[in-house]
């Protein structure tokens, strides 16, 4: 935003102390990196990476109809979810356009935590506000008091498990599956410790009460960097979570795409009534025109988000998304929106990566699997 | 780390080995990257130089310089005749910011004529 309103999140100072290059990023000003990406991506790969993702929206439901009300306002069925246990799902509009892709935690019977992308809380809590009018059910954004960092990389359980008292607790963290999440102390401090991600890697996401983030992150940055981790910004982010071949707002995902052309088919529940159910009834009549595959090259030379996909003809069958040169694989990798017919894996396409046609396999993603 | 006082920097942030006030040489010289369009691109991870044998035109586009987020083009200090690329830099991006302004040159040109060239303290000026 240009207009002098960018937020800080409470971990700014700490930021800026360890010498953060910063962004300004959906109106916050985030670390983009604190030394380099790929240093950073590595991390994440190898041992451990520590993210303020504090930007994120936290919109809280509460109330003996919070259930049904996520049930109306997103296309899964939030209500069926076991306390503790944490969902992806899509709010749409009512034709179907996709408004933001979320994860929801469900805190207790009645209450649920939502967490919004950056770029779209506003609209995101707007909508769930509206959605939630007629049902026994309040809806807070919690976004300003609560701060969020991630631990993500293969030595994340060990950094957690210091930061705990008991030899319990710890069996408690290990016994915590992806997608679930639990009340904690950690580093004495009262957080809600979720193993989610957006990286590929096993992983967990903290949420803080934004006065204690500070102390959380020192205590974790300790821990990370005894076992040859560190701090990782934004830059990495996007990377990692391309190679892990998870889709991004603003580029797999927008207004204009349906979750069945963006292959979130499967989340989609028609069973049940919700906003947007009619439209989306209808698209799943009939495959989508076009899908979301993935594409490998060969070189290093990268498909940038916008590059124009080939067929061998020459004519235009579809428009990279995502790409970068995959710094884990050392090639080239692209997610790209393309005419069904052409995203049969094992075929080879063309994109036009500015003014220069380079050959691109298509390959299913994730490009990426932890072992 | 500061621009060498002995190089001329273009306003797109490449240097060239020419000194300031000196007639055009007649031998090869060195073009690179500043400090400052590495810090802004990130971490090169790929580059594409012009062809050696090829011409170069003071202020066009010659090639273009890939970090993980964005792609810049790179752009001729000098008119000239393409003598070498710096094959090291094209094997290992990454031996670029690692020291810019002496084993992280890119390719050189034997010139011709050459674009506007600022100082170091002109240049400095510029991006400060």
């Amino acid at each position: 935003m240009s207009h002098g309103s960018t937020r800080s999140t409470p971990l700014h100072d700490v930021h800026v102390a360890l010498g953060a290059r910063l962004t300004d990023f959906a109106g916050w000003r985030m670390p983009l990196k604190y030394s380099s990406e790929l240093a950073e991506h590595e991390a994440v790969r190898t041992t451990a990476g520590l993210f303020d993702l504090s930007h994120m929206g936290e919109i809280r439901v509460r109330g003996p109809q919070a259930g049904a009300a996520l049930d109306h306002a997103l296309v899964g069925t939030l209500s069926a979810i076991a306390t503790g246990r944490a969902k992806y799902s899509l709010l749409c509009t009512e034709n179907g356009g996709i408004i933001d892709d979320l994860v929801t935690y469900r805190l207790a019977d009645d209450e649920f935590l939502v967490i919004a992308n950056a770029s779209n809380a506003a609209v995101v809590l707007a909508e769930l506000v509206a959605r939630a009018q007629d049902f026994d059910a309040t809806v807070t954004d919690e976004t300003e008091q609560t701060a969020l960092i991630a631990v993500q990389g293969p030595a994340s359980q060990g950094v957690i498990h210091e930061l705990v008292d008991t030899d319990a607790e710890r069996e408690r963290v290990t016994a915590l599956r992806y997608y679930a999440c639990t009340p904690a102390r950690l580093a004495g401090l009262e957080v809600l410790l979720a193993r989610t991600g957006y990286t590929g890697e096993d992983g967990f996401e903290v949420y803080v009460a934004a006065a204690d983030a500070a102390s959380l992150w020192q205590a974790l940055q300790t821990r990370v960097e005894a076992v040859g981790g560190r701090p990782a910004g934004l830059a990495c982010r996007d990377t990692l979570r391309l190679e892990a071949g998870m889709p991004l707002y603003g580029n797999e995902l927008s207004l204009d795409t349906d979750p069945y052309a963006a292959g979130l088919g499967r989340v989609v529940k028609l069973d049940k009534e919700f906003v947007g159910r009619d439209a989306l009834a209808r698209v799943a009549q009939e495959p989508p025109a076009r899908v979301l595959t993935g594409l490998t090259g060969e070189g290093r030379r990268a498909a940038r988000a916008g590059n124009h996909v080939l067929d061998s003809e020459g004519a235009t069958v579809g428009i990279i998304t995502s790409g970068a040169l995959s710094p884990t694989l050392g090639r080239p990798v692209a997610i790209a929106h393309v005419d069904r017919e052409v995203a049969a894996a094992g075929g080879t396409l063309q994109v036009d990566v500015r003014g220069t046609l380079l050959p691109f396999s298509v390959t299913p993603y994730p490009f990426y699997k932890r072992s | 780390m500061p621009n060498p006082e002995h190089l001329l920097y273009t306003a797109e942030h490449e240097w060239v080995q020419i000194a300031p006030g000196a007639e055009l040489p007649t031998e090869p010289v060195r073009v690179g990257l500043t400090t400052f369009a590495l810090d802004a691109l990130g971490d090169v991870v790929y580059v594409d130089l012009p062809e050696v044998g090829s011409t170069v035109t003071a202020g066009d586009a010659c090639g273009e310089v890939e970090s993980t987020k964005s792609v810049s083009d790179l752009y001729s200090p000098v008119t000239g005749t393409v003598a070498e690329v710096n094959q090291a830099i094209v094997d290992d991006p990454a031996l670029i910011a690692a020291d810019p302004y002496d084993n992280g040159w890119l390719f050189t040109v034997t010139p011709e004529a050459t674009a506007k060239l600022l100082t170091s303290q002109e240049y400095e000026t510029l991006i400060a």
